[in-house]
C-alpha cells in the first residue's frame, strides 16, 4: 500500500464546462455583494447566460473530443455526460430566462423580495417597498446546475454523492423562494428538504453497503468486484444496490418516492418548477444509468424485476392520479411522474440503444417542459398565476397563440405523432421491446398508461376551446422577449425533433457510449 | 376500325405554350375573387367576365391554328409538368387540344361568357323593385348585396376553369380533376342560397348523388391502371385495340356509372330537379349547357374503350334511351318552369347518351347535340330567368300566361328555342336531333325499333311538354294580377346574350350540318377524333319517312298542347289528374325508390353501427374511464401533505422492494 498521497492527473479540458459554470455561480455571489441593487438583476442575468454560453462553448470545443476519466477516477467525461451536461446547459439557460421575466415589473415577478422574512410580516412589507430583489436566485441556479454537471459525470460514490448534495441543496433554496403563496412555498422547500434529506440517507447507506461488499466507491471497482465471488460478503450486494437506487429514484420521482413531487412543483417559483422538472430530472436519469450500467450491471437479474414493478408503478400511478388533478402544476408534477416511469422503461432495455433513447427522451422532455411551464407562469388572473384549471377554460378563444402552443406541448406530452414525445417514446420503448419479455410487459404497460395521460391533456385542450370561460378576467400576461425566447425554443425543438428527429438522434447514437 | 387507324395516324404534335391560360385566367379570377375579400368587390364581377372572354379569346387562335393543319394533324398536346412518377408508372399532366376538346372549349368559354354577361344584370338589384322606407332586406334581397356577388362571379370562374380542365385534360386522372372541380363549382352555386335549408339540402343532394358516379370514374381509372397499367388517353386507346373484352367492358360500365352521375341519367338523375335552387343563370351554364353534358363527353372520350366492348355500348344507349323517356315524362307534369326545364335537359341528355351508344356511328351527333342543346337550352334557361325577373322570381308557370306582350325579347328569343327544340326545320334542333333518330334506327332486329321508337316518342313528348311551358309562360290568359306583379323587359345586359343564344338555337345546326356538303361539317371535324360518322348501313326505315314520322309526332304534341294550354283555360292550382300525371309530378316517384333501396338499409346500417359504438365500445371505455377516475381519487387521500406520511409511504417502498427482491432470491 502506498503511503504517499498522490495528486490525481487533471484533465481541465475535460471538466471545463463543470468550471465555468461553477466560477459563475461564484462570481455571482460576489456581483450580490458589490454590484448595486440597481443593476444587481440586469447584470446577474447577464452573468449567468454569458456563463451558460463560454461553458456549452467550452463542452463542444474543448471537452467533446477529450473523453477521459479524470481526477482519479471521479469523473468521467464520455459520450454520456458530454450528451448530458450539454442538455443541462441549455436547460440552464432556458431556465435563466423564465426566472429572469419581470412582466413589466421592476423586479423578477417569480421571486420574494425577501426570503428571509416571515410571510405577510411588516419585514417582508418593508423588504418590498425597498424595492429588494432575490438576485441570488441565479448564482443558486449555476451551483445547481453545476452539481447537476457533475452528477451524470459520477465515477464514483463519494463524487455522486457529493453532486447529489451540491445540486440539490440550491434546489430546497429556490424552492421556497416564491413571491405569491409563500407558505405554500415554504412548506413546499421543507418537505422536499426532509424527504430529500431521507433519501439521501438511503444512498450513503447503500453506499456504505457497497463500499463493505466492495471495499471501493469506485463505480468500475464495484462491476470489477462484482464478477469475483466475496464469501460471506454476498447478502450485502443487492440490498445495497436497492438502496443506492432508492436514492436516485427519489430525484427522478419514481414511485413511491414520488411524494414530494406534486408539494413540491406546485409550491416552487413556476419557472423554478420548470427548470426542476427538466433539468433535475435529467441528471437523476443520467446518474442512474451510470450506476446501473458501468457499475452494478453484472448482477441485473436479481434485481431488474424489482425496478421493473418501480417502473410500472411510476407509469400507472402517475397516469391514474394525474386524472384527477384539478391545478395544472401539479397536474404537469403528476405527468412528470409518469414520464419518470416512461423514462425508467427505456433505462430497463440495457443496451445501447435504450441509452440513445433515455438521453433522447430527457431531451425532449425537458424543453417542452421549461416551455409548458413558462406558459403556466404567464396565465394570470388578478395578478397571481391562474393555476386551477378551471380557470384555464375558454383560453383559446383571448389567446388563440399561448393555447395552441400550450396544447401542441400537451400533445407532444400525451405522445402524439409529429411531435417530440411520440419520437421519444418511440426511441425509449422500441429497445426495451428488443429486450425480452420483461421489455414488452413494461412497454404495453407504458403504452395503456400514455393513452390515460392522453384523456388528461387532451381534456385541457378542450377546456381551453370548447368551454366558456369562467371568468373574464384571466389573461396572459404580456411576457418580455426572455420569456417568449425560451417558450419559442422549446416548442420549435418540440416540432422539429417531432419532424426531423434524425439528426439529434444520431447525435444521442454517437453519445451512446460509457467509457468503463 | 376506322377509329384506331385514325389514331394511329394522328401522333398529336405540340400546342402553344400559352394553351395552359385558358385555364389559368379563369383560376386566377377565382382566386383573385375568393382570396381578395371586400377590395375586389367594385370591380370583381366585370373582372371575372373579363377573364372568361379572355378565355374565349385565346380559344380562337387555337381554333384558327387547327383549321390551318390537315384533319389527321390537328390533335396537339401540351405537357405541363410530369405529374406522377411511381416505379415504371409515368404520368404527366397535360393539355389535348384536338377537335373534340375544341368544340367543348368554345361552347363552354362562348356560352359561358355570354352567361357572365347575363349574370351582371340578373344578380344586381331588381331594378324593378320599389323599396320602401323602413322596407328590411328580405333574405332573398339580402343574398344580392355586392358581396354575394363577387362570391357567385368567383364561383362562375371557378365552373369555367374547371371545366375547361376537364375537356382539355390529356389523361382520365387529371380530367378526374376537372370533373370534381365542376362537381365543387356546381355544389358551392346550387347552394349559394344556402340560408335556405331546402337550397342548402339540394346542394348536399347533387353532391352525395354525383359521389355514387365518381366512384365509378374513380374505379374505371383504377381498373384502366390494373389493366393496361396506363391512364392517359393515349395510352389507354392504344392498350384498348389489344385488351381482353370483359376488362373493357368493366371500365366501360363503370365510366357509364360516372356518366349518369354527372349527367343526371338514370338511375342517378334526381338530384337535377332540386339543383334548380341555383340562381338561374347557374341553371343555363351548368345544369344545362355545359357541366351536365360531362357525362356524354366522359363517353365519346372513352371511345376507343366502348368500340371494343359491345355489351358495355349498348347500356350507353339503352341508359339514354329510357333518360330520353324518363325526362320527358317529368317534364309533362311539372309546373315549376326551371323544373320543367331541368327535366327537358335530362331528357335532351339521354339523346345524346343514346347517340353515343351508338359507336363511331352516333358520337358526332352525340357532339353536334349537345353544342345545340348548349345554345337553346341555355337560351331557354335565361329566357326563364328573365320571365322571374320580372315576375319577382316567380316559378309556378300557373301564375304566368300571357307575358309575350311585356317581354317581348323574351318572348322571342324564348320561341327560337322552343321551335329548337321541337325540331322544327330549319332550327338547330332539327337537325341534330333528326340525325340521331336516323341513327339510332340503323342496326338488326328489334334494336333499331326500340331504340329509334323511344326516340321517336320522345320527341312527340318533348314537342307536348315545352309547347305546355311556352304557352303556359307567353301565351292563353293572364293568370296573375297586376296588384301584385309588374311584369317588365330585362335589362339589356340580359337581354344581349339571350339574343345571341337565340341566333345559335337558330342557325347553329344549320351551319354544323350544311345540307349542301358532301359530308356534314361537323362530322368531318370530329372524325379524326372518333371516327367516322355516317355509317354505310342504312336504318331499318328510309330517311325521309323517319323525318315525316318525326315532325307529324311533334305537330301532334305541339297541337295537343295548343288545345289544353291556350284554348282552354289553366286553372291556377294544379288538378289533381290521373295515377299517372301524379306519378310523373312526383318524378315517377324516384325519391321512394331512392328511399327504400339505399336510405333506409343504410339509415338501419348505421342506426346499428351506432348502437355498437354506443353501448359496447363507449360502455366499454366509458366503464374504463369511470374505474380510472375512481381509482385516482382513492389514491389521491394517500397525498395528504403531510412531511411523516410522506415518508413512511418512501420506507413502506424501501420495505417492500428489498423485501420482495430478497424473496425472490
Amino acid at each position: 500500500m502506498p503511503t504517499v498521497f498522490e495528486a490525481p492527473e487533471i484533465n481541465w479540458a475535460a471538466i471545463a464546462p463543470m468550471l465555468v459554470v461553477m466560477a459563475g455561480g461564484l462570481i455571482g455571489i460576489v456581483v450580490e455583494a458589490f454590484v448595486p441593487r440597481r443593476r444587481r438583476h440586469s447584470v446577474q442575468v447577464a452573468l449567468s447566460v454569458v456563463a451558460l454560453v463560454l461553458a456549452f462553448v467550452a463542452l463542444v470545443t474543448l471537452t467533446v473530443d477529450n473523453r477521459v476519466k479524470t481526477l482519479g477516477g471521479s469523473v468521467v467525461m464520455d459520450g454520456m455526460s458530454v450528451f448530458l451536461q450539454g442538455s443541462l446547459i441549455v436547460f440552464g439557460l432556458l431556465g435563466v430566462l423564465t426566472m429572469a421575466e419581470k412582466f413589466g415589473g421592476d423586479r423578477p415577478d417569480a421571486f420574494t423580495p425577501m426570503g428571509a422574512a416571515i410571510p405577510g410580516s411588516a419585514y417582508e412589507a418593508a423588504a418590498d417597498r425597498a424595492g429588494l430583489a432575490t438576485s441570488e436566485v441565479f448564482p443558486l441556479a449555476l451551483f445547481s446546475l453545476s452539481g447537476m454537471m457533475m452528477f451524470v459525470a459520477a465515477g464514483d460514490l463519494i463524487t455522486m454523492f457529493v453532486a447529489l448534495e451540491v445540486l440539490s441543496l440550491p434546489l430546497y433554496v429556490l424552492v421556497g423562494l416564491a413571491r405569491r403563496r409563500r407558505l405554500l412555498s415554504q412548506e413546499a422547500s421543507l418537505k422536499y428538504f426532509l424527504l430529500g434529506a431521507f433519501a439521501s440517507a438511503f444512498f450513503l447507506f447503500g453506499s456504505a453497503l457497497l463500499y463493505g461488499y466492495a471495499a471501493t466507491t469506485d463505480l468500475d471497482g464495484i462491476a470489477a468486484a462484482i464478477t469475483e465471488t466475496r464469501p460471506g460478503l454476498e447478502p450485502l450486494l443487492v440490498p445495497a444496490i436497492l438502496l443506492v437506487l432508492v436514492g436516485l429514484l427519489f430525484k427522478v420521482g419514481a414511485v413511491p418516492f414520488h411524494s414530494w413531487t406534486p408539494d413540491a412543483y406546485q409550491g416552487a417559483p413556476t419557472p423554478v418548477t420548470g427548470f426542476m422538472a427538466a433539468a433535475t430530472k435529467l441528471a437523476a436519469f443520467g446518474a442512474i444509468l451510470r450506476f446501473v450500467y458501468v457499475g452494478v450491471e453484472g448482477t441485473r437479474w436479481s434485481w431488474e424485476v424489482g425496478l421493473a414493478v418501480i417502473a410500472a408503478l411510476t407509469m400507472v400511478v402517475g397516469a391514474v392520479l394525474s386524472v384527477t388533478q384539478t391545478d395544472i402544476k401539479r397536474l404537469l408534477a403528476y405527468s412528470s411522474i409518469a414520464h419518470a416511469g416512461f423514462i425508467l422503461v427505456g433505462v430497463l432495455a440495457f443496451s445501447t440503444l435504450g441509452l440513445r433513447g433515455v438521453m433522447f427522451y430527457l431531451l425532449a422532455y425537458g424543453l417542452m417542459t421549461i416551455a409548458a411551464f413558462a406558459i403556466v407562469s404567464m396565465v394570470r388572473q388578478g395578478g397571481t398565476e391562474a393555476t386551477q384549471l378551471s380557470q384555464w377554460a375558454g383560453l383559446g378563444q383571448r389567446h388563440p397563440i399561448l393555447a395552441a402552443t400550450f396544447g401542441f406541448l400537451l400533445l407532444a406530452f400525451a405522445g402524439i405523432p409529429l411531435t417530440s414525445g411520440f419520437t421519444a417514446k418511440f426511441a425509449a420503448f422500441a429497445p426495451a421491446i428488443e429486450s425480452g419479455t420483461l421489455g414488452v410487459v413494461l412497454v404495453v404497460i407504458g403504452v395503456l398508461a400514455s393513452a390515460v395521460t392522453a384523456f388528461v391533456y387532451v381534456r385541457i385542450i378542450v377546456l381551453m376551446y370548447f368551454s366558456d370561460a369562467t371568468s373574464e378576467d384571466v389573461v396572459a400576461a404580456e411576457a418580455s422577449p426572455l420569456t417568449t425566447a425560451a417558450v419559442a425554443v422549446g416548442a420549435v425543438a418540440t416540432v422539429v425533433l417531432g419532424i426531423v428527429p434524425g439528426p439529434v438522434l444520431e447525435l444521442a447514437a454517437q453519445a451512446s457510449e460509457l467509457i468503463r | 376500325m376506322t377509329f384506331l387507324v385514325t389514331a394511329a395516324a394522328a401522333e398529336p404534335g405540340a400546342a402553344p405554350a400559352y394553351a395552359w391560360l385558358l385555364i389559368g385566367l379563369p383560376l386566377l379570377g377565382a382566386a383573385i375573387l375568393l382570396l381578395g375579400g371586400r377590395k375586389t368587390d367594385s370591380f370583381g364581377p366585370l373582372l371575372a367576365t373579363g377573364l372568361s372572354w379572355a378565355s374565349f379569346v385565346l380559344a380562337l387562335p387555337l381554333l384558327f391554328a387547327m383549321l390551318g393543319r390537315a384533319p389527321e394533324d390537328r390533335a396537339v398536346e401540351h405537357v405541363l409538368y410530369s405529374w406522377i412518377r411511381a416505379g415504371s408508372f409515368q404520368l404527366d399532366a397535360g393539355i389535348l387540344i384536338d377537335p373534340l376538346s375544341m368544340s367543348f372549349v368554345l361552347l363552354i368559354t362562348f356560352v359561358g361568357s355570354l352567361i357572365h354577361v347575363y349574370s351582371l344584370g340578373y344578380m344586381k338589384d331588381d331594378p324593378g323593385h320599389v323599396r320602401h322606407e323602413g322596407h328590411t332586406l328580405s333574405a332573398w334581397e339580402e343574398s344580392r348585396q355586392p358581396s354575394e356577388r363577387r362570391r357567385f362571379f368567383a364561383y362562375l370562374n371557378l365552373f369555367i376553369a374547371a371545366m375547361l380542365l376537364l375537356v382539355l385534360a390529356n389523361s382520365y386522372p387529371l380530367l378526374f380533376v376537372g370533373w370534381e372541380g365542376v362537381g365543387l363549382a356546381s355544389y358551392l352555386l346550387i347552394g349559394f342560397w344556402n340560408h335556405n335549408p331546402a337550397y342548402a339540402t339540394a346542394a348536399n343532394k347533387a353532391f352525395i348523388v354525383n359521389r355514387v358516379g365518381d366512384m365509378g370514374v374513380i374505379a374505371a381509372i383504377m381498373a384502366m391502371f390494373a389493366a393496361f397499367g396506363a391512364t392517359d388517353f393515349a395510352g389507354v386507346g392504344a392498350a384498348a385495340a389489344e385488351a381482353d373484352t370483359g376488362v373493357l367492358v368493366l371500365i366501360g360500365l363503370l365510366l357509364l356509372l360516372g356518366a349518369t352521375g354527372k349527367s343526371a341519367q338514370f338511375p342517378l338523375q334526381s338530384w337535377l330537379g332540386d339543383a334548380m335552387a341555383g340562381p338561374t343563370p347557374v341553371s343555363a351554364l351548368i345544369h344545362a349547357a355545359t357541366m351536365v353534358t360531362a357525362g356524354v363527353y366522359l363517353i365519346v372520350r372513352s371511345a376507343p374503350i366502348f368500340n371494343n366492348a359491345p355489351t358495355a355500348q349498348t347500356a350507353v344507349a339503352v341508359i339514354g334511351a329510357v333518360t330520353l323517356l324518363y325526362g320527358a315524362v317529368v317534364g309533362m307534369a311539372k309546373d315549376d318552369i326551371k323544373k320543367a326545364l331541368a327535366a327537358s335537359t335530362m331528357s335532351q341528355i339521354g339523346y345524346m347518351m343514346l347517340a353515343a351508344g351508338l359507336g363511331p356511328a352516333g358520337y358526332a351527333y352525340a357532339i353536334f347535340h349537345l353544342l345545340t342543346h348548349g345554345f337553346f337550352k341555355a337560351g331557354m334557361f335565361l329566357g326563364a330567368g328573365s320571365v322571374m325577373h320580372g315576375m319577382k322570381d316567380e316559378v309556378n308557370m300557373r301564375r304566368f300566361g300571357g307575358l309575350s306582350t311585356f317581354m317581348k325579347i323574351t318572348w322571342i328569343t324564348f320561341g327560337l328555342g322552343w321551335l329548337a327544340i321541337l325540331g322544327v326545320p330549319p332550327f338547330s334542333g332539327f337537325w341534330s336531333k333528326d340525325a340521331i333518330i336516323e341513327t339510332a334506327f340503323i342496326g338488326e332486329g328489334i334494336r333499331p325499333w326500340l331504340l329509334g321508337g323511344a326516340a321517336l316518342v320522345g320527341a312527340g313528348i318533348t314537342a307536348f311538354y315545352m309547347s305546355r311551358l311556352f304557352f303556359m309562360t307567353f301565351h292563353g290568359k293572364r293568370r296573375w294580377s297586376e296588384r301584385d306583379y309588374h311584369p317588365h323587359e330585362s335589362p339589356p345586359t340580359m337581354t344581349v346574350p339571350m339574343m345571341v343564344l337565340a341566333a345559335g338555337s337558330a342557325l347553329l345546326g344549320l351551319i354544323l350540318a350544311w345540307p349542301f356538303a358532301e359530308t356534314k361539317p361537323i362530322v368531318a371535324w370530329l372524325e379524326p377524333v372518333v371516327g367516322y360518322g355516317g355509317s354505310e348501313a342504312e336504318p331499318v326505315l328510309a330517311i325521309p319517312v323517319i323525318i315525316a314520322l318525326t315532325l307529324i309526332f311533334v305537330a301532334i304534341g305541339a297541337f295537343v298542347a295548343y288545345r289544353m294550354y291556350i284554348q282552354e283555360d289553366v286553372p291556377t292550382t294544379a288538378p289533381v289528374g290521373s295515377w299517372g300525371t301524379q306519378a310523373a309530378r312526383a318524378d315517377l316517384y324516384q325519391e321512394e325508390v331512392n328511399r327504400t333501396l339505399f336510405e333506409q338499409p343504410g339509415v338501419a346500417l348505421v342506426h346499428g353501427l351506432e348502437h355498437t359504438d354506443r353501448s359496447g365500445v363507449d360502455g366499454t371505455v366509458g366503464g374504463l374511464a369511470t374505474w380510472i377516475g375512481d381509482l385516482s381519487s382513492r389514491l389521491r387521500r394517500i397525498q395528504n401533505g403531510f412531511a411523516r406520511s410522506y415518508a413512511l409511504t418512501m420506507l413502506t417502498g424501501v420495505v417492500l422492494f428489498l423485501g420482495a427482491v430478497w424473496v425472490m432470491q
